[in-house]
């Protein structure tokens, strides 16, 4: 009876169409023009000869643009930084979180508490967290990390200069690992103690537990976490505006920030659109993978 | 100043912990404990730490904030004042409350009905118009920035709240009605049914039922849209200048002249978060609370 | 009054079709129960009697209008939901007075009427809780109770029980047949459990793959089923089916050889079978008696299971498997070989459909109903 009802309740009201198109239009309607409008003008600018520094030069460039790019070894740093970029935090993010979670899961005084400086850093601002590392953490003389190093003996390291790429994934980790802590430990809390104490029954220690019923209860969060931070970390900007600039040469570069060089420092309207355009559809290559991922799980 | 305040909003009720196992003997239970709870609290701080140590910086000289890391300091109300003199801390802190509710609520007001219908009134395309509206968040936002900023000049919404409410009502949108579904769709329809039985119009339906049934996942989406909105900076330092500028274009404006006053940048950036850092703990239980309802259930 | 008319009534979801045509026809004040198992349709069919799906073709009438295209509320019909559907954060005053305050009746007279029915349902002393703070049989009592407010012509039950422990199921069954008679109103329960089919009902509708196999009143169902599936689905336990064949028709009945040889007349239409056609016999646990000398029947014991008052007995035939229902003081163990047999005019025929023949005569109980009880008693009070 389970399926025919479900089907029933799926299909029984295609009849009502007409208002569920009509409570759907303003959000569609929005978000249709949201992107259409910007991406058919973007798209149009890509095709043209747009440099607001040069203003004589104008008129139809056909595929030039692209050309240039893909000949600019720019534009493969830059992509290779956004999934390197990308890549790393979700590995740090969904591992770190999942072991805090299940640390702060765990009864202990002051828990709530520390709970609550773990998730801090999601409240931050992107523009502030980077400032303070950049500052006050990552400082190659004044820096507490160099601080710290120095107190062990250990040369200093100029963070930005020698390990740029990983200093911007220590960042906006350190951003994006309350959240996956927040969400995950939400969803540990869900997990029926029956489970536990049956699998502890039959002789599971706290690893076989982990790895037999935690983290299969996780699957589903953890998409989750991995649908929305994707969402964010691949428009990552900020961070890297406040930090490095992109720098040093293209090391921290992606794709965004490319775009963003292309457009508002050599005011080259055309080219930097033909970049937004790549990076639209980079993203809609990485949405496919997402979607099949997250399609899962509106399933259950 | 912050234990004090955690530590009445973070009690907590939740769940028991894994219970200790019954070959422990007494002791080893305790030996346990004490690790974990300084396990979790060493990580716990060394997580909070750079937001501590940005607050610290705040209070101390200049001098003193790029000596060697010290705790010992006499605290300074010093560059609190001299960063209000430069701009009008309060100025910034209005407009980004403004934008960041008012594009909740608008967001909120605009994904209900659309939530509702997906979740209730489901079609072959219900789902692929779901997935289609997550896709678009994944729209680099430097990609439009160009067209966006040419029509917003065109029609006088640049350096306006209402601009910036408009993008970030859009911008949070596809997560909000995403969320607002999952929560919707845990609802027992025999609920909405009955309502219909007795004689509910669908507006009835929704304002009578759904709504307080789902207060605890709205409240959760309204928040995270809220810290969403309040932490954007590139819309709001492509689009604004003075006027309708947020606190994200306020602690912007102290970075690259100021980069080496670290307590006036330290002042700055603490005035620029407490609001939010405030309004999270504060609502952390909530927002978990709505979590536990809908998406990550 | 308050009558219901299905014509032709079918449902398909694309390529699904869920229910096949269902004509049937409800009386003022009759208990209907629709019956039959897990994706049958009959929930299906109430909710589209409820208005909360809409039929693909056919006509569905109230009181003779037509009501295809009315909206729920306006059908003059109450609802009452497997999971009760109750408002978790309305008190039960509030959830009972729900549709009267939509339909704008004001606070004095909701109050009333919500009394009213709190009275009918022994709720007075729960009207300021909230749903969380009662048990399941008062939340059960509360989603009534929200149904009676209304006031309703046709009151609808979809699986009210079910959710019940047996004990509380028991007694809300009765409190349900003493309300029907309270109310006296028109009344379309659907349950998968014959049990509540065959105590509550004047009329039983058994579904099968969204067909209605039989309409009739319990006792005509229990000693007339129309079909195999009627005679398996009506009565617990469920009647044994045992291969026969003919040996020969005549107008007094059709004589069949038994598994173990035996051969019995049992007294069904059936003149035009010819001998040596494979038939199916059909005959209740209760109707089977041990006869150790001259039963025609035999085989082993395999499970014993004794309830006091009776035994039901497993017994392992050559090619079948029977379940005799018999006194609880038979001394019989397990792996005991039995003999038994029943009086033929106990048995069913089916033919290779699955149809029944038809009795020669009709069961003194069969026309039946609960009303008919109840005059009964009235009468005998007198």
């Amino acid at each position: 009876m389970g399926q025919i009802m479900t089907k029933t309740r799926a299909a029984g009201r295609t009849v009502g169409g007409l208002r569920t198109l009509s409570l759907q239009a303003p959000a569609v309607t929005l978000l249709f023009l949201w992107m259409i409008v910007p991406l058919a003008m973007t798209v149009w600018f890509s095709l043209q000869r747009y440099n607001l520094l040069m203003p004589e030069m104008t008129g139809f460039a056909g595929l030039e643009n692209y050309r240039y790019l893909f000949t600019d070894p720019a534009l493969w740093a830059a992509m290779g930084n956004t999934l390197l970029l990308v890549g790393a935090v979700l590995a740090i993010t969904v591992v770190g979180g999942t072991l805090l979670a299940v640390l702060f899961q765990q009864e202990f005084p002051g828990r709530g508490v520390a709970r609550v400086l773990a998730i801090s850093p999601f409240f931050v601002m992107p523009t502030v967290s980077a400032l303070v590392w950049k500052n006050m953490m990552m400082h190659p003389s004044n820096g507490v990390l160099s601080w710290v190093a120095e107190s062990f003996g250990l040369p200093a390291v100029d963070w930005f200069s020698s390990l740029p790429l990983t200093s911007i994934i220590i960042i906006v980790s350190w951003q994006w690992l309350p959240f996956a802590l927040l969400i995950l430990l939400t969803a540990i809390q869900s997990l029926d103690d029956d489970q536990v104490e049956a699998a502890r029954m039959d002789g599971a220690g706290p690893v076989a537990i982990f790895f037999f019923i935690t983290l299969p209860h996780l699957k589903r969060a953890i998409s989750v976490v991995i649908m929305i931070e994707m969402i964010f970390l691949l428009t990552i900007f900020a961070e890297i505006f406040v930090t490095t600039s992109g720098g040093p040469g293209l090391a921290t570069t992606n794709l965004a920030f490319l775009i963003y060089i292309q457009a508002l420092l050599d005011f080259d309207v055309g080219m930097a659109s033909a970049g937004g355009v790549i990076a639209i559809i980079l993203a809609n290559i990485v949405a496919i993978f997402l979607v099949r991922m997250v399609a899962k799980n509106l399933e259950s | 100043m912050t234990t004090a305040k955690t530590k009445t909003l973070a009690a907590d009720g939740q769940a028991p912990a894994v219970p200790i196992p019954r070959t422990s003997t007494l002791s080893s239970a305790r030996t346990r404990r004490l690790g974990l709870t300084v396990l979790g609290w060493a990580i716990a701080c060394l997580i909070f730490f750079p937001i501590f140590w940005m607050v610290l910086t705040g209070f101390k000289t200049e001098s003193a904030a790029i000596a060697d890391p010290s705790l010992i300091f006499s605290p300074t109300l010093e560059s609190y004042a001299e960063v209000q003199l430069r701009a009008d801390y309060f100025k910034f802190a209005l407009n980004s409350v403004v934008v960041a509710f008012g594009s909740t609520l608008a967001a909120l007001l605009i994904a209900i009905p659309s939530a509702y219908s997906m979740a209730f009134l489901p079609t072959k395309r219900t789902k692929g118009t779901l997935l289609w509206m997550l896709s678009t968040k994944m729209l680099p936002p430097v990609g439009v920035l160009v067209p966006i900023y040419l029509l917003f000049r065109d029609v006088g919404l640049l350096d306006t709240r209402t601009g910036l409410t408009i993008v970030y009502t859009l911008m949070n949108l596809p997560i909000v009605v995403w969320m607002l579904y999952t929560f919707f769709k845990d609802l027992p329809k025999d609920i909405l049914e009955a309502g219909r039985m007795d004689g509910a119009s669908t507006l009835q339906e929704v304002v009578f039922l759904l709504l307080p049934l789902t207060l605890p996942g709205i409240a959760s989406t309204g928040l995270l849209s809220v810290i969403l909105s309040w932490n954007e900076a590139f819309w709001s330092l492509n689009l604004t200048s003075s006027n309708a500028a947020p606190l994200t274009a306020y602690i912007a404006s102290f970075s690259s002249p100021e980069g080496l006053f670290w307590a006036k940048l330290s002042a700055a950036s603490t005035m620029a978060i407490a609001p939010i850092l405030v309004f999270g703990w504060l609502t952390q239980k909530q927002m978990v609370r709505g979590l536990t309802f809908g998406a990550v259930k | 009054m308050a009558t219901l008319q299905l014509n032709q009534v079918t449902k398909s979801f694309d390529d699904t079709h869920v229910i096949k045509g269902v004509d049937l026809e409800v009386n003022d004040k009759e208990f209907v129960v629709f019956v039959g198992p897990s994706g049958c349709g009959k929930s299906t069919l109430l909710r589209m009697i409820a208005g909360l799906e809409s039929a693909t073709s056919g006509d569905i009438m109230i009181d003779g209008t037509r009501m295809n295209e009315v909206g729920p509320a306006d059908r003059g019909l109450a609802m009452v939901f497997q999971s009760y559907a109750l408002y978790p954060h309305m008190t039960v005053e509030d959830n009972m007075g729900f549709s009267l305050r939509l339909a704008g009746v004001d606070k004095e007279q909701r109050r009333d009427k919500v009394r009213e029915a709190a009275r009918i349902l022994q709720l007075e002393p729960l009207l300021d809780r909230k749903p969380k703070a009662l048990s399941g049989g008062q939340r059960q009592r509360v989603a009534i109770g929200r149904a009676i407010v209304r006031n309703p012509s046709i009151f609808l039950f979809d699986e009210p029980l079910s959710n019940l422990d047996a004990a509380l199921r028991v007694q809300m069954r009765i409190e349900l047949a003493r309300l029907h008679e309270e109310l006296d109103a028109t009344m379309i329960y659907v349950t998968h459990d014959q049990i509540e089919a065959m105590t509550m009902a004047d009329k039983i509708v058994v579904l099968q793959g969204g067909v209605v196999e039989q309409v009739g009143s319990p006792m005509e169902l229990y000693h007339h089923p129309r079909n195999r599936f009627v005679a398996g689905f009506i009565g617990s336990p469920k009647m044994n089916f045992l291969p026969v064949e003919v040996v020969e028709a005549d107008a007094e009945g059709v004589r069949v050889r038994l598994p173990g040889g035996g051969v019995t007349k049992v007294p069904v239409e059936g003149r035009d079978l010819r001998p040596g056609t494979a038939l199916e016999l059909g005959i209740r646990p209760e109707h089977l008696v041990l006869d150790d000398d001259q039963g025609p029947l035999s085989g082993d014991i395999q499970v014993l299971e004794r309830l006091g008052g009776q035994t039901s007995l497993y017994v392992q035939m050559d090619d079948a498997m029977v379940t005799i229902m018999a006194d609880g003081d038979v001394a019989h163990r397990v792996h005991d070989k039995v003999r038994f047999g029943f009086e033929s005019g106990r048995a069913h025929l089916f033919d290779s459909d699955g149809l029944a023949l038809p009795s020669l005569e009709l069961h003194p109980l069969a026309g039946l109903r609960r009303q008919d009880n109840r005059a009964a008693t009235d009468v005998n009070g007198a």
